[in-house]
């Protein structure tokens, strides 16, 4: 497919005084959607985001059109959002996807929490981050499109049966899946939920910070408190592991945000739950993609030494254990 | 001792490394990867054997039964499944955290999560 030509076929239809499309490139990473950047010749910034002709392992993921109906539907919350601008027919010959504003930040996490240039938003960042999964939270679910409702045990469930297909033997994951089973707490009110609200899918802007929430494929109804503890999986602090949130922030900030913001009050206990849930998830993942090159559908070195991070999850679970015992 | 993937699959998988053209992205990583997976078998072949040695030995005082590795490993998975073992039995959690430093230690020794364990005694 040739996704520039397509590009510039659709610019009059993105922006009234373009005539075609400009400097389109791919950019690297999203394992399952493919991002493209783009101009229209009038200026404007684009950001194309589709799924890859004939890709696989998106079978939990989204329409794409459902992503850009909760952007759409979060933004009017307050929530920093990139701005559709169309949603893509077949005739628009890109397949499954959408086009929306471009916007200017940083997401590369081992940025976000080390360089020099973020140190005076960091200092925010989590609070601000727990004012906006507030705004996120508070999304009237009327008018959704349909999406699917989780609480922690059906997660567990979910992954547990993941884990057992996989036919690996991990005392560690045995433990955890056990030792939350017995601490899932009841999902009180569903509310829209991220889902893959962290580091990588957060753009930060060096002046003011969180811009835009991005990747919105894991969207579901759920417990609030599961997007506050996915920030704060080690997996993605970068290092920085003494700063809870994202690398970036403690988890009273994080939480005095979202309560700040108005949102119903979480404990750091159920946070706690839902991060050690987080890093199970993560880690049962990391054999998931192992499990496409042991079964040969991809074959990349890429996707068998992901199985190796499996044990980081480990490692992190290790220490939620012991530190509830 | 590891699996998912074992030692074998990693260096299959680098055997099938071919490097892309001049420039390409996913060629620039794939072959960073590449690096990072020969790194990980240069240590499992320096630190696995004594791994999996002092494993089977905390194993066999824990469940205070004989195998090797596998078998052993196996029924320490079976006992926390059904509720034998406690998930956070002292004994237990002991095992787990000997073992997971070891493994982190062939698969990711810059991982943060390491400081962050050892930290906390």
């Amino acid at each position: 497919m040739d996704v520039p030509a397509a590009l510039s076929a659709l610019a009059p239809r993105l922006s009234p005084g373009a005539t075609r499309a400009t400097n389109a490139r791919r950019l690297s990473g999203g394992a399952s959607q493919e991002t493209w950047t783009f101009d229209l010749d009038d200026g404007t910034p684009l950001i194309l985001r589709r799924r890859p002709t004939g890709g696989a392992m998106t079978a939990a993921a989204l329409p794409l059109s459902t992503e850009a109906a909760l952007q759409a539907a979060v933004a009017p919350r307050g929530a920093p959002v990139p701005e559709v601008v169309w949603v893509c027919e077949p005739a628009d010959g890109l397949g499954e996807a959408y086009v929306m504003r471009r916007l200017n930040g940083e997401t590369l996490g081992k940025r976000i929490v080390r360089d020099e240039a973020f140190a005076v938003v960091r200092t925010g960042l989590a609070q601000r981050c727990g004012e906006v999964l507030a705004a996120i939270h508070a999304t009237p679910l009327d008018g959704l499109p349909p999406l699917t409702t989780s609480d922690a045990a059906s997660e567990l469930a979910r992954y547990e049966t993941i884990y057992r297909q996989s036919g690996a033997q991990r005392p560690v994951f045995e433990a955890a899946f056990r030792w939350l089973a017995d601490r899932a707490p009841p999902l009180e009110r569903p509310v829209l939920v991220h889902g893959d609200f962290r580091n990588g899918n957060l753009m930060i802007s060096p002046e003011t910070g969180l811009v835009g929430v991005l990747d919105w494929e894991l969207a579901h109804l759920g417990d609030p408190a599961e997007d506050l503890g996915w920030i704060c999986v080690n997996s993605w602090r970068f290092g920085e592991w003494r700063r809870p949130v994202g690398g970036f922030g403690d988890y009273q900030d994080l939480l005095d945000g979202h309560a700040a913001a108005g949102g119903a009050p979480v404990s750091l206990d159920r946070l706690l739950f839902w991060q050690a849930l987080g890093s199970l998830k993560w880690g049962i993942m990391c054999l998931m993609m192992y499990a496409s090159f042991a079964s040969g559908a991809d074959r990349s070195i890429e996707r068998a030494m992901i199985g190796r991070r499996a044990s980081e999850t480990e490692i992190d679970l290790v220490l939620l254990m012991e530190q509830s015992a | 001792m590891i699996t998912h993937p074992t030692a074998a699959e990693l260096a299959e998988a680098l055997a099938c490394v071919e490097t892309g053209p001049p420039g390409d992205a996913r060629a620039v990583f794939l072959a960073r990867v590449a690096d990072n997976a020969r790194a990980t078998l240069a240590r499992q072949t320096d630190l696995g054997p004594t791994a999996e040695a002092t494993a089977v030995a905390r194993l066999r005082g824990l469940l205070e039964v004989d195998g090797d590795f596998k078998a052993l490993n196996a029924e320490l998975c079976a006992r926390l499944t059904d509720g034998r073992l406690a998930a956070l039995d002292p004994a237990v959690l002991a095992h787990l955290r000997a073992s997971v430093m070891d493994q982190i230690a062939i698969d990711q020794p810059g991982y943060s999560g390491l400081a962050a364990l050892q930290a906390s005694r």
